[in-house]
């Protein structure tokens, strides 16, 4: 366990690395005078030159990739060149909104996926199995934007049950509190679990499916277990391998999934900010939010192989 | 049964290349030419699917914006097939620190999904059609390369590859004659889906404002265009969304029915 543990540590820090020598390079040295860039084409050399000084452009790019670096690990994200504030708070304050909405997506996905695929495996090739299938697959062709747009179109228009956008905010004295927040949260993180759930309720039902099969599920039933008993009890930890390995790729496509439905729900977070700095010219920000999503799928893709060392014993005992 | 889905996905994706092949030749009106004073029509018979805020007849716009779909998943999956499968073909045949290299390049491709990477490149070189194509290319290349590998390496280890050795033949010219006609299915059935999710990925960094720029008609921009018009004309949103995910449905199905088609194990076992 030790080694398989210190193995997969070292690969984790080896990719964040590497990501974090793309996110640097594609941002910092491919755009050539970031300086330029924020003031215009049009700005005067001189003005140009010392904006660069005071951002310390002017340092050679390694002293600059380890002062940022160094920076990431003790928490430290420089100013944003457009808002005059530490980018850590400005991404702090967005967070409260983007890791709320990913963790409710993924819990909806995760309830949704395993009920759809076990009633389907259940069933296998009768109706149940054949609709439960067919909405899963028109469910993974629909993108999930369009999907938030169909639910605004229903609920807030039709319907006017939700608003159509916009966040109230956690606390009371900004006119919010936790009731209101999760009611703005909840459409987005619908449309963004529904098509996720439509991908996972596949892959479960067909690990399912395969762990059906065992022998040992044959025995379970032959000692009186019934079929739901056998089905929740033995097959569903057997068949939780290929389920939670999609779930960890999943997150990525959640995160990028975050960014886009935010912008429909016109909601605050780390996706609206990305834009927002985007269309500033605000590369500092923009760095440090890409450098942030790409840690958190490789820091949760590390957590999934430590799952599996959890689920599967076998894949502890091969030190894998 | 499967064969049903894969007749139903070949017409679906057989309406697809119709819509953006016509596109080229006719279109009820210009997707161009604005009339303010038609704007917002509902669907009738001068206007099929009617009129967008400008004017412009929103069934000329849908056929015109099937060709920027086609256009992003021809290239992406190009890009990703070509380099993707070529180092994974290149791993199953050198093993060793070779393979172990392309394999941790692609774990580390991973940590960027195509949206991050197109975010990257729209904030350096600017949003654009080009740049959404590159982006979504680079990020299949571990895909193709990971399948191509593992389907590779089961070909190598089968006998006729040993006899092919026994005979003279170079490693090169075994992976050209012998392991790459014996996964060509996987790839085609691979190239399929990842083509389906091209045309999800252009939507959405289209409805971004990073994709397809005005004036040319795409699918997501339509979205994002008839999202402000939600009140006055909630139909101009249904259209776009219905036309991407009859595309994606249609080439799902048809990439579940070549798999069952090509390898028939593989339906015996669902």
């Amino acid at each position: 366990m030790g080694l398989f543990l210190l193995k997969r540590f070292f690969t984790l820090i080896a990719t964040l690395i590497g990501a974090s020598v793309v996110v640097f390079l594609v941002l910092e040295i491919l755009p050539g005078n970031a300086a330029q860039m924020l003031m215009g084409p049009d700005a005067a050399p001189e003005a140009v030159a010392a904006l660069a000084t005071q951002l310390g452009l002017d340092q050679p790019a390694l002293q600059r990739y380890g002062q940022w670096v160094g920076g990431l690990v003790v928490g430290d994200l420089g100013t944003s060149y457009v808002y005059g504030s530490p980018v850590r708070d400005l991404v702090l304050e967005r967070l409260a909104l983007t890791v709320p909405l990913a963790v409710m997506a993924m819990l909806l996905t995760t309830v949704l996926a395993i009920t759809a695929g076990v009633y389907a495996a259940a069933r296998h090739n009768r109706w149940g199995d054949v609709g439960m299938m067919g909405l899963a697959q028109i469910g993974i062709a629909i993108p999930n934007f369009w999907f938030a747009i169909l639910l605004i179109l229903l609920f807030s228009v039709k319907l006017q049950w939700f608003s159509a956008g916009g966040f109230p905010g956690w606390t009371e004295d900004a006119g919010g509190g936790p009731l209101p927040a999760l009611q703005a949260l909840l459409l987005p993180a619908i449309a963004l679990a529904v098509v996720q759930a439509a991908i996972l309720a596949r892959i479960t039902r067909s690990a399912v499916l395969d762990v059906l099969r065992e022998d040992f599920v044959r025995t379970a039933r032959a000692k009186g277990l019934s079929q739901r008993a056998a089905l929740w009890g033995h097959v569903l930890r057997n068949a939780m391998i290929p389920v939670v390995t999609v779930m960890g790729l999943q997150f990525a496509n959640l995160l990028a999934g975050t960014i886009v439905v935010e912008n429909v729900f016109y909601l605050p977070g780390l996706g609206r900010l990305i834009f927002q700095s985007i269309a500033n010219r605000d590369l500092i920000v923009v760095r440090n939010c890409v450098m942030l999503l790409a840690a958190l799928v490789v820091v949760v893709n590390f957590v999934v192989d430590l799952l599996y060392a959890a689920i599967d014993p076998r894949v502890k005992a091969s030190g894998l | 049964m499967r064969h049903r889905s894969f007749m139903a996905g070949a017409v679906l994706t057989g309406l697809l290349l119709l819509a953006a092949a016509l596109s080229w030749v006719w279109t009820p009106h210009s997707p161009y030419d604005m009339d303010l004073a038609a704007k917002l029509q509902p669907p009738g018979l001068q206007h099929w699917l009617g009129t967008d805020a400008f004017g412009r007849d929103v069934a000329s716009l849908l056929l015109v914006g099937a060709r920027s779909s086609i256009l992003v998943g021809v290239i992406a999956v190009g890009i990703g097939l070509a380099v993707g499968a070529g180092l994974g073909l290149l791993a199953a045949a050198r093993r060793g620190w070779v393979e172990e290299l392309v394999m941790r390049l692609a774990d580390f491709t991973f940590a960027f999904p195509a949206l991050l990477l197109a975010i990257m490149l729209a904030a350096v070189f600017g949003a654009g059609l080009v740049n959404s194509i590159i982006a979504i290319g680079i990020f299949y290349i571990p895909t193709f390369a990971r399948v191509t590998r593992a389907s590779a390496q089961s070909i190598w280890s089968r006998d006729f590859i040993l006899a092919a050795q026994a005979c003279g033949k170079g490693r090169w010219r075994i992976t050209w004659e012998h392991v790459l006609p014996n996964i060509a299915s996987v790839l085609i059935v691979q190239s399929t889906i990842q083509f389906a999710l091209a045309i999800l990925a252009e939507a959405a960094l289209s409805y971004l404002g990073l994709g397809t720029q005005p004036p040319q008609p795409s699918w997501g921009r339509m979205l994002s265009e008839a999202q402000t018009l939600m009140f006055q004309a909630p139909l101009l949103a249904v259209w776009p969304g219905v036309a991407i995910a009859l595309a994606v449905l249609g080439l799902n199905l048809l990439g579940d029915g070549l798999r069952d088609l090509l390898d028939p194990r593989m339906a015996r076992r669902r």
